[in-house]
């Protein structure tokens, strides 16, 4: 049962990482890893939001939005899986505002380190993928916690990562053109070239 | 700006992937064949029109401390409408899009068209910077695409150009291309060849190496 789970967190993290093999959150994967530390900011604040959305939006699949799910409500002929990207994305944008009420008020020093990133989040592409693959591989609820927070913490590693590359690259000497974000670009693909080696990997 | 400017400036001169960094995402996932990037890239400048279009028709009525749930809300329906009737009408590509229709929600280009171009302008004018920027898209995914499908694959649109060598022709394929790594390294690619163009796009340099103190003294 453990090996189960294990194998699907290492799954998660690195075979099938959210940045580098899936491409999700790239704007901001590439936009906001400049420093390690605010990278590392934005990372941990992935994890977080993933691990919660993830499982919050599979409970909502399952009670809600499934072919049939209404049928403890009396309407078992209600399917209104078509809903799914609006309710996702209302959950994840109502999540990621509670979550900045809640640091605020009682975190504040997580709050102030997180700063800016959190509204920044709803907008990532890797956590409402995180949720449509959550459905679309048929994920319980126990699975959906656990690759809600491996796929964060696959996307946290892989920005620190890239963020530690890039603050020495800028004292080496790149070609004009190709400066700033061309050879970011490049970057990446080395990296995602390194992530495929991961790629025989079973637990 | 007049209207041809802001159809026309998207293309090259302030391209959204090139320039703006903004939706890489999907440049990079759904390029591997041309006819499901040509698929995705009309999905996304129908959804960044008409999302232009409609916030920007309300945009004075729209409470500025919610308007982010509002534009999702629009996106997200528009998303919707577009998913559903290509799965209705183009369901194998439809498959091979998977998630990325609906990663369209969170794309940056549509939220951030909204966000500086709607919220401002009148409708018809965003309409058309919708237009524009999913077309700046459109060509650097269509560009990524083809590449990638000619050396990948050998073939156009699945027309077949250079017989491979396991049907009994002379090419080889290169499988690079169609791993993730290769729309990677294109698209950096890509930015050079269009900053060795527009040279005003070059960035600055982080870090200048500092003058020789010995000599700066004399």
């Amino acid at each position: 049962m453990i090996e189960y789970y294990l194998s699907l967190l290492v799954r998660a993290v690195f075979i099938e990482n959210m940045a580098l093999v899936f491409f999700l959150g790239m704007c901001t994967f590439i936009a906001i890893s400049k420093k390690i530390e605010t990278s590392m900011g934005l990372g941990i604040a992935v994890v977080v939001v993933l691990t919660i959305t993830v499982p919050v939006n599979n409970l909502l699949y399952q009670y809600l939005l499934a072919d049939g799910a209404l049928a403890w409500a009396g309407l078992p002929d209600v399917d209104l899986s078509f809903l799914g990207f609006l309710a996702y994305i209302g959950v994840i944008a109502a999540i990621v505002q509670i979550l900045e009420m809640f640091l605020d008020k009682y975190v504040p020093a997580l709050y102030n380190a997180l700063g800016v990133f959190l509204p920044l989040i709803t907008v990532n592409c890797a956590i409402l993928g995180g949720s449509i693959f959550m459905v679309n591989r048929d994920y319980n609820f126990a699975e959906s916690v656990v690759y809600g927070f491996g796929s964060g913490l696959g996307w946290a590693i892989a920005i620190v990562v890239l963020a530690g590359i890039r603050e020495k690259m800028k004292y080496s000497d790149v070609p004009q053109g190709l400066r700033g974000l061309g050879i970011t670009f490049i970057t990446v693909g080395l990296m995602s070239l390194g992530f495929m080696s991961f790629g025989g990997i079973s637990l | 700006m007049s209207t041809k400017e802001v159809l026309l400036n998207p293309l090259f001169v302030n391209n959204p992937i090139g320039l703006q960094i903004l939706g890489i995402c999907s440049a990079l996932a759904v390029t591997t064949k041309m006819s499901v990037a040509l698929v995705m890239c009309i999905a996304l400048t129908l959804v960044t029109a008409f999302s232009n279009l409609f916030i920007s028709m309300i945009r004075n009525q729209i409470p500025s401390s919610i308007r982010i749930i509002v534009q999702m809300t629009i996106i997200a329906s528009l998303v919707i409408v577009v998913d559903q009737i290509l799965g209705a009408v183009a369901y194998d590509i439809s498959k091979q899009l998977s998630v990325f229709v609906g990663l369209i929600i969170t794309n940056c280009i549509v939220m951030g068209r909204a966000e500086a171009f709607a919220m401002q302008n009148p409708p018809g004018l965003s309409f058309v910077d919708g237009i524009g920027n999913g077309l700046g898209y459109s060509i650097v995914l269509m560009l990524v695409a083809t590449i990638r499908e000619f050396f990948g694959s050998g073939s156009l649109f699945g027309i077949e150009i250079m017989p491979l060598i396991t049907n009994g022709g002379w090419y080889s394929p290169m499988g690079l291309m169609l791993l993730p790594p290769s729309a990677f390294f294109i698209i950096g690619l890509l930015i050079w060849a269009l900053r060795a163009w527009k040279t005003e796009q070059i960035e600055a340099p982080e870090y200048e190496i500092g003058g020789h103190t010995a000599l700066s003294k004399v």
